[in-house]
């Protein structure tokens, strides 16, 4: 009862990155909280496979859901197990993906539950809520804490009242760190029928086509952005010229996704991926908060903008006033002069 | 086959315009400053609705959207590009609704219009960005979900085949109807208004938007014409249940907003010139940061 939960994602056999990243959250909150980590993992064939990837992050005890039809993941059985054993065991937090399956898993499930939910959170604490109106305090809750209105306020959402408190997190917003390779967690395998009605498999996955990422952004050491200032998918193929020099990778801020002059699978931010490179080179980049959100702990950030004041201007350690045909070139060409 | 097919839709401010008077200084949202727009991926699944009407003029297309009176403006949007009508959700009860309480008072509305085949909206709305909506109206109608539909790419025998994007991938997934699908903003874009639909239905009103008696030019059309009357339903005509609509009906709560503050650090600027670039290259490589 009263336990931090973690919906772990599978590929297979494979845990994802992202369920290990919340499990390192997760310890630190269910310390914070004097209660247990727990997992949960759902998929076909998983039974002695997964477990390894998942106790050493500090996992008390994990439940296994293995059968066939649950992998690759439909909606309903992975709902009736996370909404029976929730039922259950009652858990105070659950913190999931904001992957494509969490986002699709989390809402059918916090309705169900009833239970709050809040999506692509960016920092998760724990702290006290005072309802004035209610009178009432509340001692340790979740702090959800989110880019809002198209990232212009930061938002902090609590659950006073509703049980699990229910968030999402975007891969790379948290870090994944082994606590004990030996940690000795309890493995609890469940009998997937109980939880699952036959009815419930019904969605048929019929084709299916997984690539390993092109690219990666997350890990890349140097991380060269382009935005919508950028102007063209021509000229993003310059900044695809300094990242390759430079041994980085090439992200995107959203409107630039948008607009079409980069892949969504490069869009650094809130709602896309976070990084923290050595270096972060935005190229027409103004500077949307849920941007910022992606890419603040970069170490050294260079701005070349045309805009003196764009807002990550301020944030920046190196500011360019210039536009990105002029500027990037000029990179590459000295780069190319003084490095040997 | 004939399908009975609901759209969800949202007016939403323009997040991605947002000028400098988007905040207020007190750090509030200042919506006034923001321009209301049909949220961009619920057109793409206008889109896939009005495809399939395509192939039958039988099926039913019709949008759901929940707002305040101005909202009307939603439904007239599909009216023009085709669709069977709409109904505005409308009251003061609705207000302050978290995704949970929004899909409460949707999935009781699409229950009031008649449970259909199939009911589509975007992924996610650029307000909030939760992508939540859609599952949680799937769950309360005890639907089925699919959810990221670039395409639809048959509906057959009671069944229909989707296209989906997965992470690092796709997926082709075939469901029993009824279903809730939830579309990507990589389907295909939406037709444009239809001039001939304009024409007729650039006076469609919801009873809200009517002035006071007396006042209504053209009262008489509205009787001549009932499709010009757009439904409107509040809170007591759908029979819901207000502690578990807006505000009340909110599990989550905002404990503060904030107008966030980044640490400014001190910036050395340069200019675009040649001397100015190549010391800063100069810079980097000696320090180690590239190179």
């Amino acid at each position: 009862m009263n336990n931090v939960f973690v919906y772990i994602e599978i590929e297979g056999t494979k845990v994802q990155e992202v369920s290990q990243e919340l499990l390192t959250k997760g310890r630190k909150l269910a310390d914070e909280l004097g209660v247990q980590l727990h997992a949960v993992v759902a998929g076909t064939g998983i039974k002695g496979a997964v477990e390894s990837q998942i106790l050493p992050y500090g996992v008390d005890k994990l439940f296994v859901f293995d059968g066939d039809g649950l992998f690759p993941y439909t909606s309903k059985p992975h709902t009736d197990i996370l909404v029976n054993l929730f039922k259950r065991e009652e858990p105070q937090i659950c913190l999931m993906g904001a992957t494509v399956i969490g986002r699709d898993l989390g809402p059918r499930v916090s309705s169900s539950l009833t239970s709050g939910l809040t999506a692509d959170c960016t920092q998760l604490e724990i702290g006290d809520y005072e309802d004035k109106r209610a009178g009432k305090v509340y001692k340790n809750l979740l702090y959800q804490i989110r880019p809002a209105f198209g990232g212009n306020i930061v938002a902090t959402i609590v659950n006073p009242d509703h049980r699990p408190q229910m968030a999402t997190v975007r891969s790379g917003v948290m870090k994944a760190e082994v606590l004990d390779a030996q940690y000795q967690g309890e493995v609890v395998y469940e009998n997937v029928a109980d939880f699952v009605p036959a009815e419930d498999y019904v969605v048929k996955v019929i084709e299916r086509h997984v690539e390993a990422a092109k690219h990666n952004l997350k890990g890349a050491p140097i991380v060269v952005a382009g935005g919508y200032g950028v102007g063209s998918k021509e000229n993003f193929d310059l900044l695809f010229d300094l990242a390759t020099l430079l041994h980085g990778e090439v992200g995107a801020s959203r409107a630039a996704v948008d607009a079409g002059f980069c892949d969504h699978d490069r869009q650094i931010g809130q709602t896309g991926v976070t990084v923290h490179p050595k270096v972060y080179i935005a190229c027409g980049i103004s500077g949307q908060i849920q941007h910022i959100a992606g890419m603040q702990d970069s170490k050294i950030i260079i701005s070349i903008n045309s805009d003196p004041d764009a807002p990550i201007n301020k944030i920046a350690d190196y500011v360019i006033t210039g536009t990105v045909e002029d500027v990037v070139p000029k990179l590459i060409k000295y780069y190319k002069s003084n490095s040997k | 086959m004939s399908l009975k097919i609901v759209v969800l839709a949202k007016q939403v401010p323009d997040t991605r315009n947002v000028g400098p008077d988007a905040m207020t200084p007190e750090g509030t949202v200042n919506r006034a400053a923001l321009p209301a727009i049909f949220n961009p991926e619920d057109m793409n699944a206008l889109e896939q609705a009005l495809l399939l009407k395509d192939q039958d003029p039988a099926t039913q297309v019709r949008i759901v959207t929940m707002g305040p009176p101005r909202a009307t403006e939603i439904i007239r949007e599909g009216l023009y590009r085709g669709t069977d009508g709409g109904v505005l959700l409308t009251d003061r009860a609705f207000a302050g609704a978290d995704t949970l309480a929004t899909s409460y008072a949707l999935a009781t509305a699409i229950r009031k219009m008649g449970l259909p085949d199939i009911v589509i909206g975007g992924r996610q709305a650029i307000d909030g960005d939760t992508a939540q909506v859609g599952p949680q109206v799937a769950q309360k109608l005890g639907y089925n979900q699919v959810t990221y539909v670039t395409s639809i790419d048959k509906v057959e025998d009671g069944k229909i085949t989707v296209t989906r994007h997965i992470d690092g991938g796709v997926e082709r997934v075939e469901a029993p109807l009824p279903i809730l699908l939830t579309v990507n903003g990589d389907a295909a874009p939406c037709r444009p208004q239809n001039a001939k639909l304009v024409m007729k239905y650039k006076r469609a009103m919801t009873p809200i938007e009517r002035p006071a008696e007396g006042e209504l030019p053209y009262a008489e059309e509205y009787e001549r014409k009932p499709y010009l009357n757009i439904t409107q339903w509040s809170v007591a005509d759908v029979e819901g249940d207000v502690t578990q609509c807006g505000l009340s009906g909110s599990p989550t709560k905002v404990k503060n907003v904030e107008n966030i503050a980044f640490k400014a650090k001190e910036s050395k600027t340069l200019t675009a010139s040649d001397k100015d670039v190549e010391s800063l290259v100069k810079e980097l490589l000696a320090e180690k940061i590239i190179g």
